[in-house]
């Protein structure tokens, strides 16, 4: 039984920004000033020890009655701006994570517990439950904390937690015994052992996600950090000798220009972009209900180059259907359809239904009411291995070819060799055959399929350019799983699959250098999720699994490990992009200052300036606020990612290097014109 | 003439590009281990040396080892040619009876010399005994470019080599790259160059007086020895002054042509040399095509700033149009635009024109390809394991874009490459950086200032670029033969070397560890022209943005007072 169905792309309402996140986004922005706070991201830091230089130099202009003040001033605004607006950028994309943080607070800490004491029910707050106690809950009840269900079955609703309002069946035993405290109870009651200690618990670790305030620096990110701070230490020492040169050529160079040309040349957009980006990542994995436990497992997404993929549920459609009625020879197909559904009628397996309705709607033969036949039905089990009905004298039987061969044979009859022909062609083209028998005689066979997704074929071919290769992990047969395979377009598969197996498979693609991704919600998937590089736990799972994994799908839904890779690709993507993009604007920006600098000592420079701005405070300053602004037009860039393709790696670069390389190299040409061209408009400078 | 300068220029490249081929591909051979044809000449040598000295041929080294090793064999270079300076006048082979060294030089001549640099703050002729020239800086000129042979193949090693530890032995690499590569050569150049007239004697100077009767002193030596290895090495030294402008140096054209080509041969075969030894012939070529398209760019610049010449010259009807003062006049402008490029970009720093005479804007591009880190060509090792800190960071910041992280031959570059390359190319830029801005505020760095103006400027700069970059051309015009200058370039020299020398092999030593991904369409590609042309965008664009100001004020600003009004 499937419990969720897929569902992709909703909870959009949480996708803008109202008002009140700006407000907060925006205080927040100031209160990262704190030094202590700054230090984390050091480009930035550089920025605001420059402001506090500049605004130093003004306040000795204020006190001197100096000439400079009103451009110093001008400056040290626009470098305080530069960093505010970097920091903005950091807490709007926190805001929304807060927002959803704030929410599931509330769920926590109304609750009420009914903790069993042997037999006795106490009443205590959900807080102050521990590991192992056990409580009861029952219908319209919340869920105190993460545990695991020890007796009963219950209808739960899980929205608090994954946004989707369909209930779902959480019992004793099995893959499906895992409960998340804030959820809430529909129907029946169930026992709970509490498995988490409070601060622990699945909640406290979502709101702490959510909130980013365990957030560490991803690998990656530490090493492009490392890359800004070294550029940013080249600058400082390009901009603090330029004064020795300039001592030399006999003039002098004001501090804060020196402070200006500084900011505007450390690579400050992504200095003030590269947290936003991080965040705004793990934010579209929760948009799309995939919680990651670190920013490093979505950066790993990126990385994936194979995908373990489980047959059922994410390729195939999840359960078998019939297709065909293949009846033996001389047996008219309306009579093996006749029979196939009579004893099915009472199988409320999707199988059962699915053969009822292929007989309706080829022999178009109705279905019937089987109490009032007054048949009775004969459930499958493990020992026959098949099941049927008897009614009135007539004995039917479906099942597994050897069950029933076995079946005839102990009724006096033999298969008939077309029967055990249609039987093998169908094994080999990886469907499951169904013999249909009554009495002694084998009536035919039904073929029963396992339907591929649509559209997953193209899918995989996707996959494929993007250099990722699928895997299908499946229980069946080397033979079923090898004609599913080919027909859904995977490059692989691991058949007759144990946890073992899985494991094994893990690791030799990893020992040859590929990073892989799966899904996997038994307990008996969590070395295998905890051995991949990226493991997507499903929330219907086990805590076991969830534990290992580095993801939860709080849908539950296999399918969308391919979107877990799609944005840490993003997410990467992103982080280059706007890394290329600053380093590019730098050159416009030196044949802004530069020329400015030295205008006075050597006029020669003007040639220099190929923007023809109107004076070199202009142009510094021009250079200046493009430099602050930049920042907070790429805010929108920032969160929402580069637009993602799935094309090969060589197409890619080309396009991201033309758009981000090219339009680094133009833009702020443009803009700093115009910059220009408005402030000596307004007599700024 | 013009279209002979231009064919003259395409014939060495051309030339260059047909024996780099097969050198790099022997050199492989020489590296992995495998036969050559000329293993029965140095086997039985090397096997002596390794038993003379104890070394253990198969024990491999990781990468804090080879580091060590590669820093007490340069300590103990050091030793030995400071002493042998500070005690020449006690010691044989010195019939000129030159005086003791003074210290400061001495020391600024042995970080030279051990790092490959070859600065020479003295004349050779008028300081230098044969002993000290020989047994001293020749065999420096050995070691030093041996030593970057010895880097550049333990990062190779690193790069191919899968989930390893080790990335060779410093000590086999060293005697492989001398007794395989360097002596050789040497050898055949020698010849070649004693066959077209350099001197090769012990004699002391002749005493001669000219046809107009004046008196003539013409210094003597063992040059062609030096000479050849002066080139292979990129080393530079010259055993004049004058060096390769010097006729008993560089008497014939044909030399003129083969020094050039052999100064940039070695470092040219590298890139294939490490192209064979990562198992993709691909990634050679294209970084050697990579420095061949930068070189040539600035070839041109050069040869047609000169070309040009300076109009205030040609204003006062002196001479024709190309600015032919402080050029090697025997060979002509293509010649000394071509031999500066390639002395420059092979961290060479043997010269045969006066670069301070160059125009403005031909004397920026020597300077412009030090400040790139001496990585067009550059020099022997030097040159590639510098190229390389740019691939890392070209893939680096480039390679995100694909949507990976970014990975160099299947292997990922996380933060300690990203530190260890971070400091190398941080480095030789502060270095250059605070040296030069300290000595134009001092009095102590201006006063050796031939010209005021921006030209000095552009001499400071050049000074502490050469000494950084570890090319030892002068720009001349600086009196860099003060305690001042010999102890400050002296420092910026060893930090320019071993400030790259140590991130690289950390960097071997940090790769050399990891998996590596198979490649699939969905890795971000390191050969082809796009990635090329990538490569030559990050060198520019990070070499030129951390020097703009500082050319902008000298060189840039000079070019413009030349041309205008």
């Amino acid at each position: 039984m499937q419990e969720n169905v897929s569902h992709e792309g909703k909870k959009t309402s949480s996708g803008s920004f109202n008002s009140a996140m700006i407000v907060e986004a925006v205080k927040d922005a100031f209160k990262k000033l704190n030094p202590s706070i700054m230090w984390r991201n050091p480009v930035m830091f550089v920025v605001e020890a420059v402001a506090v230089l500049s605004t130093f130099f003004v306040l000795r202009d204020l006190f001197a009655h100096a000439k400079t003040l009103g451009f110093n001033l001008q400056i040290a605004i626009w470098l305080w701006i530069t960093v505010i607006f970097a920091n903005f950028s950091e807490a709007i994309a926190e805001g929304r994570g807060k927002a959803q943080a704030s929410a599931l607070r509330k769920t926590r800490s109304e609750t009420l517990a009914k903790k069993l004491d042997g037999e006795k029910i106490v009443n205590v707050p959900a807080p102050d439950l521990r590991k192992d106690d056990i409580v009861l809950v029952e219908a319209g009840d919340v869920i105190p904390g993460d545990g695991e269900v020890i007796e009963g079955i219950a209808s739960v609703d899980e929205s608090a937690v994954t946004g989707e309002s369909a209930p779902v069946i959480r019992e004793s035993g099995g893959d499906r015994s895992s409960v998340t405290g804030g959820t809430k109870v529909l129907s029946d009651w169930i026992k709970v052992r509490i498995t988490a200690n409070p601060g622990e618990t699945f909640l406290d670790r979502m709101i702490h996600l959510v909130e980013g305030a365990k957030r560490q620096k991803t690998p990656n990110e530490i090493a492009l950090t490392i890359l800004l701070l070294g550029l940013t230490i080249i600058f400082l020492l390009a901009v603090a000798t330029l004064e020795p040169y300039a001592i030399y050529s006999g003039t002098i160079v004001a501090v804060p220009v020196l402070a200006a040309l500084l900011v505007c040349l450390i690579p400050t957009t992504i200095g003030g972009l590269l947290s936003a980006i991080g965040i705004a990542g793990m934010d579209r994995l929760l948009k799309r209900n995939v919680l990651a436990m670190s920013g490093r497992a979505v950066e790993a997404a990126g990385d994936v180059n194979v995908l373990l993929l489980d047959k059922t549920g994410t390729i195939t459609l999840g359960n078998r259907m019939a297709t065909e009625f293949i009846p033996a020879s001389g047996v008219p197909a309306e009579k093996l359809a006749d029979a196939a559904q009579i004893s099915s009628l009472a199988d409320e397996t999707p199988e059962g239904r699915s053969i009822v309705i292929l007989a309706k709607e080829k022999y178009n033969i109705r279905e019937r009411d089987i109490n009032s036949l007054g048949a009775i039905f004969i459930p499958f089990s493990a020992q026959t291995r098949m099941s049927g009905v008897n009614l009135e004298g007539r004995e039917i039987r479906k099942g597994a070819t050897d069950a029933i061969e076995k079946y005839v044979r102990e009724q006096g009859g033999i298969m008939a060799p077309d029967v055990i022909t249609a039987v093998e062609d169908i094994a080999k083209k990886g469907g499951t055959p169904l013999v249909v028998a009554e009495g002694a005689q084998a009536l035919g066979v039904i073929y029963l399929k396992d339907v591929v997704k649509g559209g997953i074929k193209e899918r995989f071919a996707q996959l494929r350019k993007m250099g990722i290769k699928t895997v299908m992990i499946t229980g069946d047969n080397p033979l079923t799983a090898a004609a599913i395979a080919a027909e859904a377009g995977v490059d692989d598969f691991l058949a007759e699959a144990t946890p073992e197996a899985k494991l094994k498979l893990i690791r030799d693609y990893q020992n040859k250098g590929h990073l892989v991704a799966m899904t996997g919600d038994g307990t008996n998937d969590a070395p295998a999720l905890a051995q991949a590089d990226v493991g997507v736990a499903m929330n219907s799972g086990t805590q076991a699994a969830k534990e290992a994994g580095n993801m939860v799908d709080l849908d539950s839904n296999p399918t969308k490990l391919i979107e877990v890779v799609e944005i840490g690709k993003q997410l990467l993507m992103t982080r280059g992009s706007l890394t290329t993009f600053s380093i590019a604007n730098d050159v416009a920006k030196y044949f802004a200052i530069i020329p400015a600098l030295f205008f006075a000592t050597y006029p020669q420079l003007k040639i220099l300036n190929i923007m023809h701005l109107a004076t070199p405070q202009s142009a510094i300053l021009s250079a200046v606020i493009f430099n602050a602004l930049i920042i907070v037009a790429l805010v929108p860039l920032a969160l929402r990612g580069v637009k993602y393709q799935p094309l090969g790696a060589n197409i890619i670069l080309r396009k991201n290097l033309l758009f981000y390389g090219l339009g680094g190299l133009i833009v702020p040409f443009i803009g700093i014109k115009i910059i220009d061209l408005i402030i000596s408009a307004l007599h700024w400078a | 003439m013009r279209t002979m300068d231009i064919v003259q220029i395409l014939l060495y490249v051309v030339i260059l590009t047909v024996l780099a081929v097969p050198l790099g591909r022997y050199m492989a051979k020489v590296f992995s281990g495998e036969k050559t044809w000329t293993d029965p000449f140095f086997r039985p040598l090397e096997k002596l040396i390794y038993r003379l000295t104890g070394t253990e041929e198969q024990s491999e080294m990781g990468w804090k080892q080879y580091a060590g090793a590669l820093l007490i064999f340069n300590f103990c270079g050091f030793i030995v040619l400071f002493l042998l300076q500070l005690l020449q006048k006690y010691l044989p082979l010195n019939p000129q009876g030159f005086g003791t060294v003074s210290p400061d030089l001495a020391f600024n001549t042995a970080a030279s010399f051990i790092t490959n640099t070859n600065w020479q703050a003295y004349s050779g002729e008028s300081t230098m005994s044969y002993l000290v020239q020989m047994a001293g800086l020749t065999v420096q000129n050995f070691v030093s470019a041996a030593t970057g042979i010895a880097v550049v193949v333990a990062l190779t090693r690193g790069l191919a080599r899968k989930s390893a530890s080790t990335i060779g032995n410093f000590w086999v690499d060293i005697t492989r790259s001398i007794l395989w590569v360097l002596l050789p050569l040497s050898i055949i150049g020698a010849l070649i160059l004693t066959q077209q007239g350099v001197i090769q004697n012990f004699s002391t100077y002749l005493h001669l007086t000219t046809l107009d009767g004046g008196k003539q002193t013409l210094a003597m030596g063992p040059v062609a020895s030096q000479e050849a290895i002066k080139m292979f090495g990129t080393n530079g030294g010259g055993f004049f002054n004058a060096n390769s402008a010097h006729p008993f140096e560089n008497p014939t054209p044909i030399t003129n042509f083969l020094e050039m080509l052999f100064i940039l041969l070695i470092p040219a075969a590298l890139p294939f040399t490490f192209g064979r030894m990562v198992g993709n012939p691909k990634q050679g070529r294209v970084i050697f095509v990579t420095m061949l398209v930068l070189f040539l760019i600035l070839v041109g610049v050069t040869y047609s700033s000169e070309i040009f010449g300076n109009p205030n010259v040609t204003a006062l009807g002196i001479s024709g149009p190309s600015a032919m003062e402080g050029k090697e006049v025997r060979f002509g402008v293509a010649n000394s635009a071509l031999f500066a490029t390639v002395t420059t970009a092979a961290s060479c720093g043997a010269v045969n024109a006066m670069h301070d005479s160059l125009t403005p804007l031909g004397g920026m591009v020597p300077m412009l390809q030090m400040m790139l880190g001496e990585v067009v060509f550059g020099g022997v090792g030097a040159g590639l394991y510098g190229m390389l800190i740019f691939v890392i960071l070209t893939v680096f910041i480039v390679g995100l874009m694909v949507g990976r992280t970014p990975e160099y031959l299947g292997k990922k570059i996380e933060s300690w490459e990203m530190k260890m390359a971070t400091i190398a190319i941080l480095v030789p830029a502060v270095t250059i950086l605070v040296g030069s801005g300290l000595a134009s505020i001092t009095k102590a760095g201006t006063s050796s200032i031939l010209n005021p103006g921006p030209h000095g400027l552009s001499e400071i700069l050049y000074a502490f670029t050469s000494a950084a970059a570890n090319n030892g051309s002068a720009f001349a015009g600086l009196n860099a033969n003060t305690p001042f200058y010999n102890i400050a370039l002296g420092i910026a020299i060893l930090l320019g070397r071993f400030g790259i020398i140590l991130p690289v092999l950390a960097i071997a030593g940090g790769m050399v560890k990891k998996k590596a991904v198979p490649e699939g369409p969905g890795t971000f590609q390191t050969t082809g022209l796009l990635f090329g042309s990538l490569l030559a965008g990050i060198v520019i664009i990070i070499s030129a943005l951390t020097f703009f100001p500082a050319l902008a004020l000298g060189p840039i600003v000079e070019h413009l007072m030349m041309i205008g009004k």
